[in-house]
């Protein structure tokens, strides 16, 4: 019985530790992740009652796919692969920290023979010389070794790049940390939005997920901009000179745009959005063109402004900028007996134009206030700095996997009657070819050092 | 000179090289195999060139609003091709297996041709959102990614023809004929391997200047828009490949196969989402 329980735990284990499971894994996350690419996500339920008919939006509902990346499902199979990772990791680590912590000093007979990267020569000299000369050779060419005396055979060992072998164990736990960094962020942190009004300010702000929050602290907005590429209505720009107010006192200042958010006290407030907040206001100056009296008053928009002789006008609609031509605002004037008359446009930068109209009255605008509000998305992520710390190490540890691998090289010398045998091998745990073409290279240089030719033939 | 000319140009040579690649495993011919290769690599010049020309331009038509060549589906294409022909000719030079051209250079052709017969190549300012360093980054980092897989991709259909044939040839004897101008299949698979180890880390660091990029801009790394989403995709599909390599019986044809449906997923991510899904990743000027 005991035995059996322990058959099935083993299997447990292997399965968990399996690379057949990550296969699986891997490839079910891609294929399930199809689907909220597919199906509108969060919606409002009539969108997809519409779409769809009632009984498939019932169906949706049950197997969690209205937000699936975030159903017990989907979270299942990331957690299923967390600790497959974690299992693996565990399972396989050893092995690589043995190399580092006991690194094979001697080979075993077998690595000579069977080595693809190895050589054998004998020098005619006796061991202490050749092995002067190898030290140098190792510590010039390659890399500083370590010297063993082992049944009378010296055996220098050397290697490079011992830290490929954790790439991959970087890599994997940069995963961990990713999805720490974004449990953590979703657990302590919110996001939001405010709107605020220029010269307004702000205290709470509006959760995504419904209810509001106080920020321990005020956001006052001073003012707010646009600008245009020239000549055209597409926005180059816009930003709010945003101040932060806690208790009582001005402690931050700054203009915040699209891509340049404010942080205060682990809160950051970004530029998402503008619009008109309360009526605009414009400064008309008026001019009766039978008499030439001018005069200058604020309408409000929608207001109707009473003129001479029982006229009266009011501005209906503005922008600020007219295809080329900038602000204008259109108007309309109405008779004595109470007729609208048809409405007109004035520009802000032509103030002289309407008097080419003909009308009773001609107008000029002289300025207009426009009091906007400023959209800002606020969020408070205090596991963002986690999750970019595990994609510099993702990054950082696949690179080194990757790209490097870990090479050593074993020199063994033994006495045989005054002369010296030399044998050399090497291996890499990556990349074959390029260190076969690397030792091929090494291994002449090792000879013609070792044999000491260069010196031979100068004597 | 401008750079549209410039670009018709580059047209013209991946035309030529991809002719010539075609020849050279007709003929065997080495020498034509070179000129296929310095024929690229011409064109990859003048394409080199015809970029920053345009960049250049945007700063004369938009002032001190000019900006890199990569913000709109006409110039993601056109840098798509310049990616894949760099990938081809860094692995040309590392490898010198000259018939591999022959199934890349397709793919550039094919990407230059749409983008000069169909898209719109005017250059148009930015909004405000995509007025970002990170977003050169994620556009650079991301493409180089996929010109990775599509190498990757013209390596696996090479592997997947030839292998075919070659087990049915008895005896281990030779093949003959088109097919046996192609690197051995052991070569192939290990250039698709290879390839994707280029693109694999590159797609990483994509998708992590996206995510920075959109924390910048809306205040949160991750929000599983289907761009995202999908470029997830790719990524889960090539770990598994990776991972695939260490358990015997995924080397070969199943590991061609999986970079062949890899890249189908580049595509549909790259192009797909766009043309298909909606996402607040559509291009403004396609
Ligand atoms: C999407 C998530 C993953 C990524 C990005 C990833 C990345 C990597 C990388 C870059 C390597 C090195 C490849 C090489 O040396 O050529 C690697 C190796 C490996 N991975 Fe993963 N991995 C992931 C998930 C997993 C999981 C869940 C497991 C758990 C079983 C796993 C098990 C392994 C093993 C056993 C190796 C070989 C390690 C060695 O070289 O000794 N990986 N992985």
């Amino acid at each position: 019985m005991a035995e059996r329980q322990k058959d099935f735990t083993d299997r447990v284990w292997e399965f968990l530790c399996s690379l057949k499971l990550t296969i699986i894994l891997l490839l079910l996350l891609a294929v399930t992740s199809i689907i909220g690419t597919v199906l509108q996500q969060n919606a409002p339920a009539a969108e997809y009652i519409q779409e769809y008919g009632q009984s498939n939006y019932e169906l949706f509902k049950r197997l969690q796919f209205i937000d699936m990346y975030h159903s017990t499902w989907f979270i299942g199979i990331l957690a299923l692969f967390s600790v497959n990772l974690i299992c693996c990791s565990i399972k396989n680590f050893p092995r690589a920290w043995r190399f580092f912590k006991e690194p094979t000093l001697v080979p075993g007979p077998g690595l000579f023979k069977n080595s693809a990267n190895s050589t054998v020569f004998t020098v005619k000299e006796d061991r202490q010389q050749v092995a002067q000369r190898v030290t140098e050779f190792l510590k010039k060419e390659f890399a500083k070794p370590t010297m063993t005396e082992k049944d009378g055979q010296l055996c220098f060992f050397a290697q490079k790049g011992i830290y490929s072998r954790f790439g991959a164990y970087v890599t994997h736990v940069s995963i961990l940390i990713i999805m720490a960094g974004a449990i953590i962020g979703n657990f302590w942190g919110y996001k939001a939005w405010v709107n605020i009004v220029e010269g307004t300010s702000i205290s709470k702000v509006e959760l995504r997920s419904g209810g509001e929050i106080d920020l321990g602290f005020t956001v006052r907005c001073d003012d707010f901009n646009v600008s245009y590429y020239p000549g055209s209505n597409r926005p180059k720009d816009y930003n709010s000179d945003l101040v932060i107010i806690q208790n009582g006192k001005e402690v931050l200042k700054k203009r915040i745009e699209v891509n340049d958010p404010l942080t205060y006290q682990g809160i950051t407030f970004y530029q998402s959005s503008y619009g008109p907040a309360g009526t605009a206001v414009f400064k008309v100056r008026v001019t009766d063109n039978g008499s030439g009296d001018t005069m200058t008053v604020n309408a409000k928009q929608g207001q109707h402004i009473n003129l001479p002789n029982g006229y009266s006008f009011a501005v209906t609609n503005f922008t600020d900028n007219d295809r080329n031509f900038g602000p204008a605002m259109q108007l309309h004037v109405n008779t004595p007996d109470g007729k609208h008359g048809s409405p007109f446009v004035v520009w802000q930068n032509f103030p002289e134009f309407d008097v080419k109209r003909g009308g009773t009255f001609s107008f000029a605008l002289l300025g207009f206030d426009q009091p906007q509000f400023t959209g800002l998305q606020v969020a408070k992520d205090p596991g963002v700095n986690i999750v970019w710390a595990g994609c510099f190490l993702m990054v950082f540890g696949s690179l080194t996997a990757f790209f490097f691998s870990h090479k050593r090289l074993w020199v063994c010398l033994q006495d045989e009657g005054g002369k010296t045998k030399v044998q050399l091998a090497g291996n890499a745990h990556r990349n074959q070819p390029g260190f076969a073409l690397a030792f091929e290279e090494l291994q002449q240089k090792f000879e013609s050092v070792v044999k000491n030719e260069s010196q031979k033939k100068e004597g | 000179m401008e750079s549209g000319q410039l670009l018709n140009l580059t047209t013209v040579a991946y035309f030529s090289a991809m002719v010539l690649f075609f020849a050279y495993i007709a003929t065997k011919n080495k020498t034509v195999a070179l000129i296929a290769t310095l024929t690229a690599l011409a064109g990859f010049l003048l394409q080199t060139t015809a970029l920053g020309l345009r960049w250049y331009e945007s700063y004369q038509i938009l002032g001190s609003d000019g900006r890199a060549p990569l913000s709109n589906l006409y110039e993601s294409v056109v840098f798509f091709a310049w990616s894949t022909v760099l990938i081809y000719l860094i692995i040309d030079w590392k490898y010198k297996q000259r018939t591999i051209g022959a199934f890349v250079m397709p793919i550039a052709l094919f990407s230059m041709l749409w983008a000069q017969m169909s898209l719109n190549s005017s250059i148009d300012p930015l909004v405000p959102a995509l007025q970002s360093n990170w977003l050169t980054y994620h556009v650079i980092t991301c493409f180089l990614g996929y010109a990775g897989f599509a190498v990757a991709f013209g390596v696996s259909v090479m592997y997947l023809l030839k292998i075919g044939k070659e087990e049915k040839q008895q005896g281990g004897k030779p093949l003959g004929g088109i097919l046996g101008m192609f690197p051995p299949t052991k070569v192939l698979d290990d250039l698709n391997y290879k390839a994707i180890m280029v693109g694999f880390p590159l797609l990483t660091l994509g998708i992590i200047t996206g995510a920075a990029w959109a924390n910048y801009a809306w205040g949160t790394y991750w929000s599983w828009d289907p761009k995202e989403t999908w470029s997830l995709i790719v990524w889960f599909i090539y770990a598994a490949f990776i991972h695939a390599r260490f358990t015997r019986g995924w080397v070969g044809r199943r590991a061609a196969w999986l970079s062949v449906f890899g890249f189908a997923a580049t595509l549909f991510c790259y192009l797909g989402v766009n043309l298909v899904l909606s996402g607040l990743h559509s291009y403004g000027g396609a």
